[in-house]
């Protein structure tokens, strides 16, 4: 049965949207008009002239071989960093579930990671693996292994979504351990009393009554993947090395912020925009559907 | 919450200073990228000018590396909160240049101004950089370098070598790595500013073009030349270094640096303006050495600069820009500038304080100081050695690092990584070359 309110008159309804509306224009359809309409010029740095130059610099874009490179780069880093925090925060969230005493302590330090900003956990995990003076190096170079993400840009990538992920896990953990303490314990004990085994329990009962909260996590560490994570690849790599770490949203960063090319940063910034707007749709089109509420 | 607090905090600072600012000083801002030693160097400077008249005062802040500075500043501009001096560092150059009416001219600042200002005092290869083809100074050199060689002697002796031995061609600097790697010793070379030094410098020393159009000077259709058969070698000669555990790449500034003080890196390529550092947290003996060249070539001819200089930007007040050139012109003052080039290792740029500095006694005392200034000096500059003015350069920069550290890692060819180098610095060139027609 579905309840349906009607509103009589139109103000109360338009009052009431207005907030939401008003927000969606100011952060999200004027700055991306402006990001469009940025696209078509080639502005100099100072913003003392500018050439209308059409499609010229998605063009340009698109016949950069770096460019298309950074493509798969993205998904690389992104599907890693989603999959190994979804996964890690599912692992500790399923192990502070069942802890007894000290639950609170537990929570709190595993959640302690999230509230450090993204370049500060950079910088952290920069320190452990600098080449100079870090000890995860120190210790790897003792061990036989020569550790230099200035150069070998596997490292490098390992490093990026490490500290990526690191924060991510936190953030994770935290819905998952909500979710899995709304589960009613009589649906668990009762599986439990007809021999179901903890992995038998876990997959047929706990993953599909999880799904809504994983689906969510899902998309929410897909859009932090693309879109929040410049500020650690900045303190560590910036890009390198060769740019086997330049995601888009670092392209777009670093050429509008660091090298000044606001016309080609507005067109990488569509084709983020087109290209994360069709991700979103896919998401909600084809896995959702997978989802039981 | 934040902003709110922010607001506070500075309405507070504002009536506090309200009352001290009717008093008719003039304030006026830099923008610079020294922190460290370099800083408080800089600070004492502003320190000195301030206390020495009181009409005017300097404000400097410091807004991060050379390109962030570059960035905040041109940001500010945009923005219309722009400081009165920008320091912009070399590689800048060409797109402060080409941003006409972002800059007042210096000699047009000067002369605005009425500040006696000779713009010959400074050494022609230094100010070269900075001035139109018709011999017009844009802006006022700050900071100059050039790279040089340094050597760590307890390392040599170490590795069974001389520590005197004749560094002077990059053969007998292989055959010294050679020794030192056989010896066991872990890094027997390093180097900071790898473009700067192995490219640019490199082209430079052995009088070949780094860029077509005298690398930039003579035009904005310029396009990038330094694939060529003896730069391939050198990058070559650099990433079989590298595979051979001789050669250890720290990152594309100055990282290598902190291993070179820390006296584990035996001969390390690297501006002489690592003086102040080295001088300060070596704890072993070390020596300076002019830039190695391959014999056979017309080498070495001479090495170009590095570093940075002052711009004046423009939409300030009359009394703001006569406050800004009175203060550079303080700057450019011999005894101001030989204290500099003996604290810092930076060039003496101007030609009496260099005079100066060596009727002191300074380079007996402190050996190996000298040799930046006479690898600048000692040749008639060419088209080639001039130095290099070409648009986004920080960026093209960018590219040779990428492209060079596929050669070190050994994942591809010197040929293929400078070809593509090129052509890749090539696009951006024709984008600036548009954007500033």
């Amino acid at each position: 049965m579905e309840k349906r309110v009607f509103f009589k008159g139109w103000w109360l309804p338009a009052l009431l949207v207005a907030p939401q509306l008003l927000i969606s224009f100011v952060f999200f359809f004027y700055p991306s008009g402006q990001a469009i309409w940025n696209s078509l010029f080639l502005p100099d740095p100072f913003g003392l002239k500018t050439e209308f130059v059409g499609l010229d610099n998605f063009r340009f874009l698109l016949s950069d071989p770096y460019y298309l490179a950074s493509f798969k780069t993205t998904v690389i880093f992104s599907t890693a960093v989603s999959v190994s925090s979804m996964a890690l925060g599912l692992y500790l969230a399923a192990l502070a579930d069942r802890l007894i005493k000290g639950a609170g302590v537990y929570q709190t330090l595993l959640i302690w990671p999230y509230a450090i900003a993204p370049a500060i956990a950079g910088v952290l995990w920069l320190f452990m693996f600098n080449g100079n003076i870090g000890l995860a190096s120190y210790y790897l170079k003792a061990l036989g292994y020569e550790w230099n993400h200035t150069l070998k840009g596997d490292q490098a990538m390992f490093l990026v979504i490490l500290a990526s992920s690191w924060g991510r896990i936190s953030y994770n953990f935290l819905f998952f351990l909500a979710g899995l303490q709304a589960i009613p314990k009589s649906i668990i004990e009762a599986a439990a009393i007809d021999g179901a085994s903890f992995w038998k329990r876990f997959g047929t009962i706990v993953i599909p009554l999880l799904s809504p909260i994983t689906f969510f996590l899902l998309v929410v560490n897909i859009v932090y993947a693309f879109f929040d994570t410049f500020g650690v690849i900045h303190t560590i790599t910036s890009g390198g090395p060769e740019q086997s770490t330049t995601i888009l949203v670092y392209k777009v960063f670093s050429d509008g912020f660091v090298s000044q090319d606001l016309g080609s940063s507005a067109a990488q910034s569509v084709i983020l925009l087109v290209l994360v707007g069709i991700l979103t749709v896919i998401q909600f089109k084809y896995i959702e559907r997978k989802v039981h509420y | 919450m934040k902003h709110l607090k922010a607001i506070i905090a500075s309405i507070a600072l504002f009536v506090m200073f309200a009352g001290t600012t009717v008093q008719a000083k003039v304030e006026i801002q830099w923008w610079h990228a020294f922190g460290g030693r370099l800083g408080e160097l800089l600070d004492e400077q502003v320190n000195k000018f301030n206390a020495s008249q009181n009409k005017y005062t300097v404000v400097h802040t410091r807004k991060g590396n050379y390109s962030e500075t570059l960035n905040a500043g041109i940001a500010a501009f945009r923005a219309g909160q722009h400081p009165n001096i920008l320091m912009v560092f070399e590689v800048g150059t060409a797109s402060l240049m080409a941003a006409k009416g972002a800059y007042v001219p210096m000699y047009q600042l000067m002369k605005d101004a009425g500040q006696s200002f000779n713009p010959k005092g400074f050494v022609s290869a230094v100010s070269g950089y900075y001035t139109t083809t018709d011999g017009k100074m844009l802006s006022m050199p700050y900071n100059s370098s050039t790279p040089v060689l340094w050597v760590n002697k307890d390392l040599m002796k170490k590795a069974g070598l001389d520590p005197e031995m004749d560094l002077s061609t990059w053969k007998r600097v292989g055959n010294a790595l050679d020794a030192a790697k056989a010896k066991g010793i872990d890094m027997p070379f390093c180097t900071c500013w790898h473009s700067w030094v192995h490219l640019e410098n490199f082209s430079a020393y052995h009088n070949i073009p780094f860029a077509t159009k005298a690398n930039g000077f003579a035009g904005l259709d310029t396009e990038l030349s330094f694939n060529s058969p003896v730069h391939i070698k050198h990058i070559q000669t650099l990433g079989k270094w590298a595979q051979e555990g001789k050669f250890k790449y720290m990152g594309r500034r100055n990282e290598a640096g902190k291993n070179f003080r820390a006296g584990e890196c035996m001969l390390m390529t690297e501006s002489s303006a690592g003086y102040a550092g080295i001088k300060k947290e070596a704890k072993f003996e070390f020596g300076i050495r002019h830039l190695p060249y391959y014999g056979g070539t017309e080498a070495p001819q001479n090495t170009i600069i590095g570093g940075s200089s002052l711009w004046a930007l423009s939409g300030k007040s009359k009394e703001e820009n006569k406050a800004t050139a009175a203060f550079l012109a303080f700057l450019s003052k011999t005894d101001i500038q030989a204290k500099w080039h003996q604290d810092t290792g930076y060039l003496g740029v101007t030609t009496a304080a260099a005079k100066k500095t060596k009727s002191s006694g300074f380079y007996k005392s402190n050996p190996g100081t000298d040799l930046a200034g006479i690898q600048m000096m000692r040749n008639k500059v060419t088209q080639n050695s001039k130095g290099l003015r070409l648009g986004s350069f920080d960026q093209i920069r960018g590219i040779i690092d990428e492209e060079m550290e596929g050669v070190y890692s050994g994942k591809k060819t010197a040929q293929v990584a400078l070809d593509s180098a090129v052509r890749r610095g090539n696009v951006l060139l024709r984008r600036f070359e548009r954007a500033n027609k």
